[in-house]
């Protein structure tokens, strides 16, 4: 068999244990490191501001102290100095939200002090708490939102153990993706929520692939059992997977080792997000699947695929 | 037979190239040209430099006085003399304001958002006249009795400020006037005569471009809301461009990759999905044209993953075609039967991205906007190259029947 031409032959559905242990594993640690630690949350979801000099020098143990300072006799009691960038030389200072006049005063406080121009101010940002508070609303409101949508339209277009094996593997990830954040103390910011909701639409069309190919399995395998279809189903689609999830992975990659800073932070999540994404659709969604249908079997409720035996 | 599918063929790769040219370079032709996309594409603050502000009007504020707000803010932004600003209303109460390239943030932050309420007010500690009876305001050089030239501010005023500027220099001779902006004296002139012509100069500017900068703020008028910043953001001028440069790199290695992948793994249809992708990415530079849109870092971040998933409909499509060969179809039967069992499953894996990209777009907030556009763009333009274009390119080669080998086909 040559490389690009492998037939595979996994038993996923009989090691459905396996996979389950895997996740309940790493979404476990997550969820202890999500209660004890809680998330990393960012400017955007707090409220705060955030002024970035470039120092044109390394910034100095006593440059951070001095700039504590400046910041302490502009009323300014709570803040974090660091310093960040190529050789360090540039330095982030983060304090509660300032109101315009604060702002401007530490700003020209540092620029006199170190004779910086309006030049060396690479960035500043300033998030009121207000703003902060609706976006965590929105963030939760727009995934509901979201869910329930794909929900209905898988409902719509397979049935509904399909969509709700599919949610289910959609929460898998959603909760792998949130264990990561926790876990590797990755800022939660506006970004977070464009990759949770990344993550659902690739998560959901890579399920949808398998699902479509069970879906055509049913019709032509009229005597096997649902573990045997899923199996099948599986299988086929495998190299269809692995290339779709390589080439996703292959520009998060890139993204994350040659992008801007600001993509960085997104790419990582990201990158988890969507391996899950793949895993889950995989090894999570068609066993589930598998175990809601025999369920529904055992309590001989119609069967929507059509008649036949429930186990060859 | 032969000869005809080739035709086809090449005729798609030249049409692409032509309308590629004419995308990234424009064309005049007598009375009609088209501007090269990259200049109808905006970039966003965080990869050209800037100043972004949200603003929230406090109280209760009617439409109207938003509308009134929003072109006050317009006037202003427009006398700084600075490109492509951007004043949008958000929301039922907020004004989003953003700015490219101004070297000094903070203080056009302060200036636009000053609500610019003047009064004049008299010793006795009543309002002599208002910002609304200003018909013109201008600033000027004026030598004072010294012989050293000031700048000042001169104040034209309608017949009503004129009647009751008259009467008060009258009262008022020998005494001080206090002129008020938003609640702060800016200048206190001692009357020396009365002053019938309905002409008067704020003095005590520190220089030229203060003295500007308060014209324009009352020839504007004053804001009818008072305006409280939300959200605020600057990006320098060297940050931008670099980030831009990376993710412009970052795009072009992993494109390279992926079409290598392509043809690795797919024969000659990864290079016809190659070229399909290289007329999705075109497309897509197009309708970014067409629809204005803002790029900025999370809608690259958009762009770039969808063509991650770009060639995931042509994968499923082969991977379809490669199973039939191998079940003994011919080729061109194996054409068929790939893309019409694959359809449905890119339909409805692509029909529920597009769900949370358009939840995104409608629910999220500012950058995430631009992602979920970019997203969108890219799903439904993948659709249609992933389907109508590798499905003719590939239909014509076949014609050709230039080789049956179906390893050729990556079977």
């Amino acid at each position: 068999m040559r490389w690009n031409n492998i037939k595979w032959n996994i038993d996923v559905i009989g090691k459905t244990k396996v996979w389950f242990t895997i996740s309940g594993i790493i979404i476990l640690a997550g969820l202890i490191a999500l209660f004890t630690m809680g998330l990393n949350w960012g400017l955007d979801f707090t409220g705060g501001t955030v002024v970035e000099f470039n120092m044109h020098k390394p910034v100095t143990i006593a440059m951070n102290n001095e700039i504590t300072s400046i910041l302490k006799s502009n009323g300014v009691k709570d803040s974090q100095v660091k310093a960040i960038g190529p050789n360090n030389t540039h330095v982030s200072i983060t304090t509660p939200s300032l109101d315009d006049k604060t702002r401007t005063a530490v700003i020209n406080a540092i620029e006199s002090k170190y004779k910086l121009t309006v030049k060396d101010l690479v960035s500043s940002q300033n998030v009121s708490a207000s703003i902060g508070k609706e976006m965590q609303f929105g963030t939760i409101l727009a995934s509901a939102v979201a869910a329930l949508l794909m929900l209905i339209y898988i409902g719509f277009r397979f049935n509904f153990e399909m969509g709700a094996a599919a949610v289910l593997a959609l929460i898998h990830d959603i909760l792998i993706m949130i264990s990561a954040y926790a876990l590797l103390r990755i800022v939660v910011d506006t970004p977070f929520v464009a990759a949770i909701l990344t993550v659902f639409g690739y998560s959901i069309n890579d399920t949808i692939v398998i699902f479509d190919r069970i879906r055509d399995n049913i019709k032509l395998m009229r005597k096997a059992s649902y573990k045997e279809i899923a199996n099948v189903s599986v299988n086929e689609t495998m190299t269809r997977s692995i290339n779709t999830v390589m080439t996703v992975l292959l520009m998060l990659i890139l993204m994350y080792f040659f992008g801007p800073s600001s993509i960085k932070d997104f790419a990582l999540p990201l990158l988890i997000g969507i391996t899950s994404g793949a895993y889950s659709s995989i090894f999570i969604a068609s066993p589930l699947w598998v175990i809601f249908k025999d369920k529904e079997g055992k309590n001989s409720v119609g069967n929507k695929v059509g008649n036949r035996p429930q186990k060859a | 037979m032969k000869s005809r599918g080739l035709a086809k063929f090449l005729s798609v790769i030249v049409l692409a190239i032509i309308v590629a040219y004419v995308a990234f370079y424009g064309v005049n032709a007598g009375n009609y040209s088209i501007k090269p996309v990259q200049d109808s594409i905006r970039l966003g603050l965080d990869l050209r430099g800037g100043v972004y502000v949200l603003e929230q009007a406090q109280g209760n504020v009617s439409q109207d006085a938003m509308t009134r707000a929003i072109s006050i803010i317009r006037n202003r932004v427009d006398a700084l003399g600075v490109s492509q600003p951007l004043i949008v209303q958000q929301g039922s109460n907020r004004i989003r304001i953003e700015i490219p390239g101004v070297n000094d943030p903070d203080q056009v932050i302060s200036y636009l958002g000053q609500t610019a309420q003047l009064k004049f007010i008299g010793p006795d500690g009543k309002v002599i006249l208002t910002g609304a009876d200003v018909k013109d305001s201008k600033a000027v050089y004026q030598t004072t009795q010294a012989g050293v030239q000031e700048p000042v501010v001169t104040l034209d005023l309608n017949s009503k400020g004129a009647k009751a500027f008259a009467d008060a220099t009258a009262k008022f001779v020998g005494k001080q006037i206090a002129i008020v902006l938003d609640d702060k004296t800016i200048s206190a002139p001692v009357v020396q005569e009365q002053i019938p012509d309905g002409k008067a100069v704020i003095n005590g500017m520190k220089d030229f471009n203060e003295a500007k900068n308060l014209a324009n703020l009352i020839r504007g008028g004053a804001l009818p809301v008072t305006l409280k910043q939300v959200e605020y953001s600057s990006v320098g001028a060297t940050l931008g461009p670099s980030a831009l440069k990376a993710s412009e790199e970052a795009g072009m290695y992993g494109l390279l990759i992926v079409l290598l992948f392509m043809i690795a793994f797919y024969r000659l249809p990864g290079l016809i999905a190659d070229i399909a992708l290289g007329i999705y990415i075109l497309i897509n530079f197009i309708v970014y044209a067409l629809l204005h849109v803002t790029l900025d870092l999370p809608g690259i971040a958009g762009m770039l993953l969808s063509i991650g998933m770009a060639v995931d409909a042509n994968i499923i499509i082969f991977e379809r075609m490669k199973e039939e060969m191998r079940a003994g179809k011919s080729i061109r039967a194996s054409l068929d039967a790939g893309f019409r069992k694959a359809f449905v499953a890119v339909f409805d894996s692509n029909i529920t991205t597009l769900i949370a990209a358009f939840v995104l777009f409608f629910m999220g907030a500012g950058t995430v906007k631009g992602f979920a556009l970019t997203l969108i763009i890219g799903v439904i333009a993948s659709m249609f190259t992933a389907i109508t274009v590798s499905r003719f390119l590939l239909k014509s080669i076949v014609e050709t029947e230039f080789t049956k080998n179906i390893r050729v086909y990556g079977a």
